[in-house]
């Protein structure tokens, strides 16, 4: 018999299974559940989109396109991060349509790294990072931001970083925030900017979140002044047009380095799904108000969920981006894995520990706000509960 | 105050702080705009939707298509007005295209409808016909399912 132990990858039996996944796992065994814990829009994706995708399966042959992505859908990319971020990309040599902005991230991970070369990864952060640049033979290092910085990357913890790890390749920022919903200004960029200039130190911005900003508009790091030749754009159309399962996102970057992106990227995928970019062409000309629409519908339930955890007594800080809030649980005495389990099984509620997202957020839970009004009161009513419960307690 | 109202028509019933809280404003703001909007007319009123069925079993409605000879001095107003003041009839607009007055009616039963056309509406001066349509069953109403929701087939946790 086979001992699978033996001829298994190393690199990929080594990698822990996600957090989120774990939690999951937990919350699908009980009944009656309601959740505050997903990653996605609960909107539908725009019908103007999906008439798009329609019509393609009604009128066009589906076969395999260009590696790089439709040349259209490329100069619509293009267009948007210039009529939308202000940045100028050549559509020709500088962008790739990926599958989804997971693909994207993979492909800058190993168009950039050799062995051993170290990533610094600016935490709490999505699940994807650490495990990617681990496949690709980089090392992951953890850059964990505060609470009282608001969650954002200071200077200060950069230049710390450096020292301590002066021949790092690469950093990985991913504002607006996943899990914190976090955003960085070009005020709280240049100093980071300036920092990094002085280095060989490459960027990774990952920026799926840019469309759902709320009071002000995403700025991209690589905006600032010399900063487009050192940074990777990442960007997708899953959380801006709710268009998650159409697995479609693109990567923006000096060419040199799509260059090498694109051979990677023609040998394990060929193109993405040609349907998804047929509509995301209309998403990117005809979707604009759609975007904004949902946008201030989040903006609605954020203001409404900050409320309700002021008035628990959690302390959160007013998130500015995402669809995310991250209150801080420290008051109930809790870590994040023990209040997330014990308010799945005494209130049936589901959010995610932020352990998930790394050290950093052990004191803290995500809260997703893709859910309607209806639902987010109820869950935030049970939650009250819990947290009453939980703090007369700790006083007794 | 558009976005106060859209928050309104979603749910009438959250309250000033609710609204406040959601749209960056303060009780006060939130409370005068309502009553400016209330006091211009704007706001008509704030009622209730139901599911018959589950409210009242003995619910039967009708949808009653009502052409109409329209006066020389006033047009159909006078005739609109009239009906608006029956208990039984819940909504009246004046529509473009093939009939004048589309009006919505309650009854208990079949009969009552039935009555309520035969001997009200058909009676009434300037009425030349009327097309009653009963009601089988309500899906949607002002933006607000009768039905249930579709499920989230979202993972519980992503």
């Amino acid at each position: 018999m086979i001992s699978y132990d033996q001829i298994l990858s190393k690199r990929a039996m080594e990698i822990k299974p996600s957090g989120i996944r774990r939690f999951f796992d937990l919350a699908e065994t009980m009944e009656g559940v309601i959740s505050l814990g997903v990653g996605e829009p609960d909107f539908r994706t725009p019908w103007t989109i999906r008439s798009a995708a329609i019509n393609t399966l009604e009128r066009q042959v589906i076969i395999y396109g260009g590696n790089a992505g439709l040349l259209q859908l490329r100069h619509e990319i293009a267009g948007f991060m210039e009529r939308r971020h202000q940045l100028s990309y050549d559509p020709d040599h500088e962008v790739i349509v990926t599958v989804g902005g997971s693909e994207a991230v993979d492909l800058t991970f190993r168009s950039l790294l050799n062995p051993g070369d170290e990533v610094l990864i600016t935490e709490p952060c999505f699940v994807c990072y650490a495990p990617l640049v681990s496949m690709a033979d980089g090392v992951p290092v953890p850059l964990p931001t505060r609470h009282e910085d608001e969650f954002r990357l200071t200077a200060d913890t950069l230049r710390a970083a450096l020292h301590a790890h002066p021949n790092a390749k690469l950093l990985v920022l991913s504002y607006p925030n996943n899990p914190t919903g976090a955003i960085m200004s070009k005020e709280d960029y240049l100093p980071l900017a300036e920092l990094i200039r002085t280095t060989n130190l490459m960027v990774l911005s990952d920026e799926i979140y840019s469309e759902l900003t709320y009071g002000t508009k995403h700025c991209s790091i690589a905006t600032l002044e010399g900063m487009q030749e050192r940074t990777v754009v990442v960007n997708g159309f899953s959380k801006a047009f709710a268009m998650t399962g159409w697995r479609l996102g693109w990567m923006a970057g000096p060419a040199p380095i799509i260059q090498q992106a694109l051979k990677i990227h023609q040998y394990g995928i060929m193109c993405a799904p040609m349907i998804s970019q047929r509509a995301a062409i209309e998403a990117l000309t005809n979707c604009d108000n759609e975007v904004e629409r949902m946008a201030e519908e989040y903006d609605h339930r954020r203001r409404y969920m900050l409320r309700r955890f002021h008035e628990m007594g959690l302390t959160c800080f007013p998130p500015a981006g995402a669809f995310y809030l991250f209150p801080c649980i420290a008051s109930t005495g809790m870590d994040a894995e023990t209040f997330c389990e014990t308010l799945l099984k005494e209130e049936k509620v589901a959010v995610v520990p932020g352990t998930a997202f790394g050290d950093s957020g052990k004191e803290h839970v995500r809260i997703s706000y893709a859910y309607s009004l209806k639902h987010l009161t109820e869950a935030a009513d049970r939650m009250e509960r819990f947290i009453k419960r939980h703090n007369t307690n700790s006083r007794e | 105050m558009k976005e106060i109202l859209q928050l309104l028509k979603q749910n009438a019933r959250l309250s000033n702080a609710e609204l406040a809280a959601m749209t960056n404003r303060t009780e006060d703001e939130v409370a005068q705009m309502i009553e400016q909007m209330e006091h211009d007319g704007i706001i008509r009123g704030y009622s209730v939707i139901l599911d018959d069925e589950l409210a009242d079993q003995d619910t039967v409605s009708a949808y009653i298509e009502l052409k109409v000879t329209p006066k020389p001095d006033c047009g159909f107003e006078e005739i609109a007005r009239i009906i608006t003041a029956y208990p039984e009839v819940d909504s009246v607009t004046l529509m473009s295209g093939g009939y004048d007055l589309g009006l919505t009616v309650k009854g208990s039963n079949l009969r009552d409808i039935a009555a309520f056309v035969a001997q009200r509406l058909s009676a009434l001066d300037g009425v030349l016909s009327t097309a009653t349509h009963f009601v089988l069953k309500h899906y949607k109403e002002k933006g607000i399912l009768i039905i249930e929701e579709p499920d989230d087939e979202r993972s519980v946790v992503s």
